[in-house]
């Protein structure tokens, strides 16, 4: 738990607060940790906090998508399945809030910043779920994607987060392969099966090279959170390494990706690629996405509806000396108004 | 204070590795928690019927039970992404997962005792026995008590419906371990951890509801309220049961009767919350949930649930 004076960030002179700073440049040149009680400088506190809030808010929105499906699934093996993951996606909700916290803001304030607009989470969620395959390409291409995007944060600076990330990454890495398994089962099935999978394939290959963010000379945050260890590759980097994990995958699975300029370029040893309508990812990051408003509607009503559960939770322990505390309690302290862009 | 990383490389190689080589054929099976082809969820276990046991018997007690712990589960993982907190989230959602765990037990032991009475399929469907119970039969084939199918509420029902159920269900199966078919046994002794888990989860929100606000104890006792003329449904003794009670297999309900009467007075009590005196819910010429005859809820919602499985009835899933 954080200090109320490394909060501030604040050193008491600037002498003390140079050498602050070059403690802090020291440990993050040497690649190791920086820890919550540790001085940090403001404006990387404040990204942190970004980021990894919107990781949090990221896998609690992103239960909506596939829940949708867990009472239609159709067979009882693939509910468990996708109950489980559904589920572990709130764990890893549960671990980032908390990694956040060490930050300074609680869960309660950063549920209420998600909730008012002021946070955001990755737009992939804010596309439908149209079909059954639609469980198997948000495993196979959202959860591969998101690993690309999470494995380098595992030696991201700060610490906290970087330990969250390797126990989400190894059950990320998981959800991936049950997501190709069920895409793969379905193309051993019937025509109509494998139509489906090629529907969801076509619908979500450009969504989910989006979720890289910008091309490099359109993400203006990038190098700073590289320079501080926060960030450790650039978007095209990752995206460029998705799209080589995934084309020898599509092969395997027998559908093709839904894009003309793919194919390989023997001088790069990579593949060439063509880029997503970056006027259609504008428009979901800016809240007119296909299903932006129902996502936090949902979260919204959620939220209200249990506010008298949470309130009788508190009640209780007070009246019990808080020897039973099923929900969370909230923590004052920290505040943040600033609404930030997701890039 | 800062602590080295541990090796980067390393922790960035192992996920990365390996995703076609598990894939592109049959693969190594022992990577996937729950195999790449469908298991058998009796796979291994000898599934011979006690001779002098009636299979048609055993087999439809086994759907009662079954069903009561599909149709629950299936409600209660309505509540995923809806709950009041993502601890509460959690829990509920481990408990709709042991529950659909039980149901695929006994849906495989009673297509296993007997196979009548697993619905048809067209010739060469791959839909195994389970999942041919779960999703190809209409609700008039439904064994379940009446309690586990009625629609959600707010989070006091879904409290009381779990503090009601799983009390019934852990007394019945601390008996059901010692069942003369071992199948049914070994189902039962894995339930029992579970159910005691659900029943404890339960009686904690039963209590920290009725003493919590005025509000969530009014919302409580509203609760109780409504789901009380469905307990009278689970105590009570079929025919099928009694048989099988009467065969060493079974558990005839009405022997837990004064046991679960003792735990939940104790939860009344603790929670300052009075019995309802309310009278069950009538049957229809006799006949309830494990009958067939049940709320008109239940159709609804197997419309939804079955609504994949019956498109593709020669789908691999």
């Amino acid at each position: 738990m954080p200090t109320t004076d490394t909060e501030t960030g604040m050193a008491p002179d600037p002498t003390a607060e140079r050498a602050l700073l070059e403690q802090f440049d020291a440990i993050v040149e040497r690649n190791d940790r920086v820890e919550p009680r540790d001085w940090m400088p403001e404006g990387y506190r404040k990204t942190l906090i970004r980021q990894v809030a919107q990781h949090a808010h990221s896998e609690i929105i992103g239960m909506q998508p596939e829940g949708n499906w867990i009472s239609r699934a159709p067979s009882l093996r693939r509910k468990a399945i996708l109950l489980a993951k559904v589920q572990d996606e709130a764990g890893h909700g549960l671990y980032l809030y908390s990694a956040t916290e060490t930050l300074g803001p609680s869960r309660q304030e950063l549920t209420e910043m998600l909730l008012a607009g002021k946070q955001k989470y990755s737009s992939i969620f804010n596309y439908p779920t149209l079909s059954y395959a639609d469980v198997g390409t948000i495993g196979w291409l959202v959860d591969g994607a998101a690993i690309c995007n999470q494995v380098p944060l595992c030696r991201t600076s700060y610490g906290p987060y970087g330990r969250a990330m390797i126990r989400v990454c190894k059950e990320e890495s998981f959800h991936q392969r049950q997501g190709y398994e069920l895409l793969m089962t379905m193309m051993q099935g019937t025509d109509e099966q494998r139509a489906m999978v090629q529907e969801s394939v076509n619908r979500f290959w450009w969504p989910a090279l989006m979720m890289f963010g910008p091309p490099d000379d359109e993400s203006p945050n990038t190098a700073q959170s590289m320079a501080w260890g926060i960030k450790r590759n650039t978007n095209d980097d990752l995206r460029q390494r998705f799209v080589d994990m995934s084309v020898p995958q599509a092969e395997a699975l027998g559908v093709t990706l839904p894009d003309p300029e793919l194919r390989w370029n023997e001088e790069r040893g990579h593949h060439d690629f063509g880029q997503p309508d970056w006027d259609e990812f504008m428009q979901v990051v800016k809240g007119n996405g296909p299903c932006n408003a129902q996502r936090l509607a949902h979260r919204r009503r959620a939220h209200e509806d249990g506010a008298w559960v949470r309130e009788a939770a508190l009640a209780f322990a007070d009246k019990s000396g808080g020897l039973d505390t099923p929900a969370l309690v909230p923590r004052e302290g920290y505040s943040t108004s600033e609404t930030e862009e997701v890039r | 204070m800062s602590h080295s990383t541990p090796d980067p490389n390393a922790a960035a190689g192992n996920v990365y590795d390996g995703l076609l080589e598990h894939h592109d054929v049959a693969g190594d099976d022992s990577q996937w928690a729950f195999g790449t082809d469908f298991e058998d969820p009796l796979a291994g276990v000898d599934t011979t019927v006690p001779d002098d046991v009636d299979a048609h018997e055993l087999a439809t007690y086994c759907l009662m039970l079954g069903d009561d712990a599909l149709v629950l589960s299936q409600r209660i993982s309505e509540w995923c992404s809806n709950a009041p907190d993502l601890e509460e989230d959690i829990a509920l959602a481990n408990i709709a997962l042991d529950l659909l765990g039980q149901a695929r037990l006994l849906l495989a032991r009673a297509a296993a005792a007997d196979p009548s009475v697993v619905p048809t399929l067209p010739e060469g469907s791959p839909v195994p026995a389970e999942d041919a119970l779960a999703f190809f039969r209409d609700a008039g084939q439904f064994r379940n008590l009446r309690i586990t199918e009625v629609p959600n509420g707010d989070f006091a029902h879904v409290v009381v419906r779990t503090l009601l159920f799983a009390t019934v269900r852990l007394s019945l199966f601390t008996r059901l371990a010692e069942s003369r078919d071992p199948v049914l046994a070994a189902i039962a002794a894995k339930g029992v951890k579970e159910l005691t888990y659900h029943r404890d989860y339960a009686g904690r929100w039963f209590l920290t509801l009725a003493q919590g606000t005025d509000e969530s104890r009014r919302r409580l006792t509203a609760a109780l309220a409504e789901l009380w003329p469905l307990f009278g449904e689970p105590l009570s003794t079929h025919p099928v049961e009694a048989g099988v009670a009467a065969a060493g297999v079974g558990v005839d309900p009405a022997a837990v009767a004064d046991e679960v009467d003792v735990v939940l007075e104790q939860v009344f009590a603790v929670s300052g919350v009075d019995r309802p005196g309310a009278a069950p819910l009538a049957g229809v010429q006799g006949r309830t949930g494990r009958d067939g005859l049940h709320t008109e809820a239940l159709s609804r919602m197997l419309a939804e649930m079955q609504v994949v499985a019956r498109a593709h009835p020669m789908g691999k899933w």
